[in-house]
Formats: C-alpha cells, structure tokens, sequence
C-alpha cells in the first residue's frame, strides 16, 4: 500500500473550519462549549491544539471525527463538508479505544477486513509490516490488556494507519503514560509524521509535547472556546529532543503559556492571591 | 532516537508446560498452599458440628435431623435401609431427570434471552416496546407461575420445564440488555471510524462487549433455574431431585430428603462451574488479563 501522499505527491487533509459553535443542554440549562471557532490548516501539516483542561477539545475532536455536529458553522476537509465519520478521518482517543476482544492482529485487521477492501495475504503483509514498524510484531497475537500503556498506544496508531487516513485525529493520546513512555512515543509519532507528511490534528494539554512535534500551534481560549492565536513553530525538521532545550523553542513555550496562563486564570474565578500564586507557580514549572 | 521502541518478550526459560504435564503443575503447586488443607478442614468442623447436634447430643429441633452417620452409610450401601443410595438405580434417575429438565430450561431460557437482551440493549425502540413488559413479569415469584403453568400444559414435564425457563429468562435478558449498555462509547465511535455499518456494529462491538455480562447472567440464571425446577418439582413431578425430597418427606423417610438437598448442592455446583469453563473459554482475553493480575 502507498503510503499518503506517494501516489499523487499532493498532500490532502486541508481542514477548513468556519465559525464553528457547539452547546449542550436544554434551554434553561444550556453550556455553550465553543463559542466560535474558525481555523485553516493546510494540508501535510502537524497542527496541535492546546488549551486549559476541560475547555472543550475534546468537543472540538468530536465534530472533526464526525461523531457530532456543530451547531452553527461547518467543517470541511479537502473541500467535503463532514457529516459523519470516515476512513479518511482516524481518531486516535484519550484512552486506548483497542477492542480487548481482539488480539493486536485482529484490532489491526478490524477496519480492512470490515470494509473488505484488503484481504488475504495482502492484508497479512501489511499488517505485519505496520506491526513491525510500531515495534508489536511480537505481540500480534495478543489481548490490549495484555499489553502495556506505551503497547496499546502503538497497536492503536497501527489500526489507524492501516486504513492510510488522509487525517490523524488525536484526542491527547498520550495521556496516563508514564514520563519516560510519553517521551518515546512522541519521538516515534514524530518519526511516523516525518516519514509520511500526513495531516495531524493532535489535540494536548501539554505545551512542550505541542511545541515538539507541532508545525503551527492553535492556542483555545477557556469555555465557551475561542481560538486564541495560531503560532507557528518555525523549528527545523527532522527534530531530536534536545530541540526543546533551546532558546527558540523557549521562546514558543513562553509565548504560548502567557496566553494559557491568562486563561487558566479565568477558570480560577477571578483569583484570589492563593490562587493566583498557584497558577503563577505552575507557568513557572512549565 | 534512533530504531522502534521494542520490548522483548520477557525472559521465558522454558516452554510452558501442557495437558496432563500443565494438570500436574498446577495440583503440585496447590498442595503447597494452605488452600487445600483449610477447605478440608472446614468441612470436616461442619460435618462433625452436625454429628454433634443430631447424634450425639440430640439437640432440641435437631432430633429428627438424620445425622451424617445415618445419611453417609445410606448413601454408600448396597443395600439402603430407606431406599436411596449410590447404587440404586432410582438415584441416577432422579439426578437425569433433573439435570434434563435445566439442560432444556437454560437452553430455551438462554437461546431465547440473550438475543433479545442484545435487542433491548441496542435498539432504543425495541427497549421501550419491551422493557416495562419484562419489568412488570420479573418480580412476579415463580410459585405465583404453578397453578398457571398446570393448566396451560400437559403432563409433568411441560409445566416444570416452562417454570425453570422462565425464572432463567428474565435473569439472562436483563444482564445481557445491561452488558450492552455496559459497553464504553469509544468503542462504537473507533468501529465507526473504521467504517462499519449498523449490522457490523452489532456483530463484532456489541454481542462481544456484552460477553462478560451474559456470562455472570447466566452463571446467576443457572442458579435460578435450579431454584424453580425444584419448588416445581416439589409441586407437581413424577422424578426430579425436587420430587425425591418431597416425596420422601410424605412417606416419612428423612435420609433420601438429606441424600437430595446434599445431590442438588453437589450438581449445581457443577452446572456453574460448566457455565463458568465456557465463559473463559470464549473470553480468553478477560481470561489471560485477569490471569496477568495473577486471579
């Protein structure tokens, strides 16, 4: 199988959205969670989302992958309006959404052998190609829950790649690893999208993972969701770890965390000076 | 970093062993538990307690309790003083007859509620067509069922078999309908994602998410089934482990009574262990997990 952009050497997965709201709720009860939001990515590029815990990414992830619809405005991907799901459209979840009925072979499997567009030894081929690319050809033939965090994650990128998607659509996925996995598994996503060039639209509440692995970086305001500035991260590629360490990537961390810290602060509630010191204590950790 | 993150599969010194070699490991490891040894022992102090109470010391509303002595020596003799014992005939029949009886109940019951369970779990509409019905028959007692299920079928088995059914029904339906429902979001939105039609969705989300639920239904349901069977049996039956009971308690003769309730515990426990083996059987993914967390 090509992988994304072989064939046509176009890279597609240009996401447009325009004015996009969303709310939850009866009248008298009623959130708005976004308020409007109106993005451009092109296509082939890595775009990170960040912005304070529980302002609604996951909402934003929601009508991107076509589980919901927005309210008002639209999304469209490579110019098609989207109003349900779709292979080209792959979710990646916060928690490992692998079937634990099936063995990491079959969780592989599960997208070709349903849509019957890949069977038989062909399938065979690339699956165990994938498997031995994200590092689990050992473990095909067991459970999720068989496998550790770091495991399940990999499995979870191959079910995904397999259907080569024009857009990969990750909802903090790596949320609950452990430190030193986390680190791995964002050199290996980076590695995966440097060899690919396909769309990501990676969604985190951690600034320094966006500012590694992103291309542009999509700040949110707090709820209802705004965007509050797109920045691009003009870092050269391919990218090592180190790079983080750097006064450039120093200078994203900070631009960026003086909007979040803005913006935590409103979900403080004002903030009395407790709070505020919090807050300040944790800009200055980051 | 450079190469994909590998992990080997952990440092395994031998192949591990199978069959009568993987029985032998197991029973030698037991024996070196404490396990074992408690359980005999906590039969042994329940057996000598009732020796104690009924023929020793003939304690009050213990004297017509027949001992362990008395049903111990029927169950073993070729010749039983009251008339039942392991090598009479009359013995397997009732035990056959019983188990035939919840070989057919769990099977109708089975067949009939984990499908439909699958269907209110699934199909809002088919839920609201259904549910209040289920609702209002499941709390009705069983006993409530007898007098009707006499009239409405023939003979004894029919109405004795319908009975165990219908207690089983209702436990299986409403555990596999809550297995449904049991079952995390994510995991339809990813098959949705990764392009599969309604029909798919059913076949390979929701009959194996609700898998783990079905089973505790019916290890639930096979306990229930044996419950009706025997109050069934008690009230109208010609053979059944129920009717041995009964029967013996009408013509006076307590141990065959002990004999049967001691064969009923005995061969429940084995149906539920025989529901349990094929639940782990078709969950070998729940199986291998709870077998890591060492359970």
């Amino acid at each position: 199988m090509s992988e994304i952009n072989g064939a046509s050497g176009r890279a597609s997965g240009a996401i447009v959205m325009d004015g996009v709201r969303k709310g939850y709720g009866e009248d008298w009860s009623w959130q708005q969670v976004i308020e409007s939001v109106s993005l451009d990515l092109p296509p082939g590029q890595f775009t990170a989302v960040v912005g304070p815990s529980g302002c609604g990414k996951t909402t934003l992830v929601n009508l991107l992958a076509g589980f919901e619809r927005a309210d008002e405005g639209s999304i469209a991907v490579d110019g098609r309006i989207v109003s349900g799901t779709s292979r080209d459209r792959m979710v990646v979840f916060q928690e490992s959404a692998l079937m634990p009925w099936l063995t990491t072979y079959q969780n592989v499997a599960f997208g070709p052998k349903l849509r019957g567009d890949m069977r038989g030894a062909a399938l065979d081929r690339e699956i165990d190609r994938l498997l031995n690319k994200v590092g689990l050809a050992e473990f095909k033939d067991k459970f999720p829950l068989q496998l550790s965090g770091g495991m399940q994650r990999r499995a979870e990128l191959a079910r995904a790649m397999i259907n080569s998607p024009s857009i990969m659509i990750m909802d903090e996925p790596f949320r609950g690893l452990d430190a030193m996995t986390r680190e791995l598994m964002q050199e290996f996503l980076l590695r995966l999208f440097e060899e690919t060039g396909r769309t990501h639209f990676f969604v985190t509440s951690e600034i320094e993972e966006a500012i590694f692995l992103a291309d542009r970086l999509v700040v949110l305001s707090n709820r209802p969701v705004t965007v509050r500035t797109v920045i691009d991260i003009e870092l050269p590629r391919p990218r090592e770890f180190h790079l983080l360490s750097t006064p450039e990537a120093y200078d994203y961390k900070r631009e960026a965390l003086e909007i979040l810290h803005e913006e935590a602060m409103k979900s403080f509630g004002g903030g009395g000076s407790v709070q505020n010191e919090l807050v300040e204590a944790i800009a200055r950790r980051g | 970093m450079t190469g994909s993150p590998v992990e080997s599969v952990s440092g395994r010194r031998s192949e591990p062993p199978r069959g009568m070699a993987l029985f032998a490991y197991r029973a030698g490891r037991m024996v070196r538990t404490t396990g074992p040894y408690l359980t005999v022992l906590g039969i042994g102090a329940w057996l000598l307690l009732w020796w104690l109470f009924s023929e020793v010391w003939y304690l009050p509303r213990f004297e017509k309790m027949p001992g362990p002595v008395a049903v111990l020596s029927d169950l073993f003799a070729r010749d039983p003083f009251q008339g039942i014992s392991i090598f009479t005939d009359e013995y397997y029949e009732h035990i056959w007859v019983s188990c035939r009886r919840i070989l057919f109940a769990f099977c109708i019951a089975t067949g009939v509620g984990v499908p439909l369970g699958l269907c209110m779990g699934w199909s809002v509409q088919f839920r609201h067509y259904t549910f209040p019905i289920l609702e209002t028959l499941r709390p009705i007692p069983i006993l409530a069922w007898v007098p009707l299920s006499i009239l409405m079928f023939r003979g004894f088995e029919a109405p004795v078999i319908f009975l165990a059914t219908l207690a089983s029904l209702f436990v299986t339906t409403l555990n596999t309908m809550l297995g449904v429902q049991s079952i995390d979001e994510s995991y339809f939105r990813a098959a949705g994602c990764l392009g599969s039609n309604r029909w798919q969705i059913f076949r390979h989300v929701v009959v194996p998410g609700a898998l783990p639920f079905i089973f505790t239904g019916l290890q639930i349901s096979i306990g229930v089934a044996w419950f009706s069977l025997v109050a069934a049996e008690m009230v109208s039956g010609d053979w059944g482990l129920g009717y041995l009971i009964v029967d013996a308690y009408m013509n006076n003769v307590t141990v065959p009574m002990v004999i049967g309730m001691i064969t009923l515990g005995f061969v429940g426990w084995g149906t539920s262990v025989l529901v349990r083996i094929a639940g782990n059987r078709m969950m070998q993914w729940r199986t291998r997990a709870l077998a890591l967390e060492g359970r």
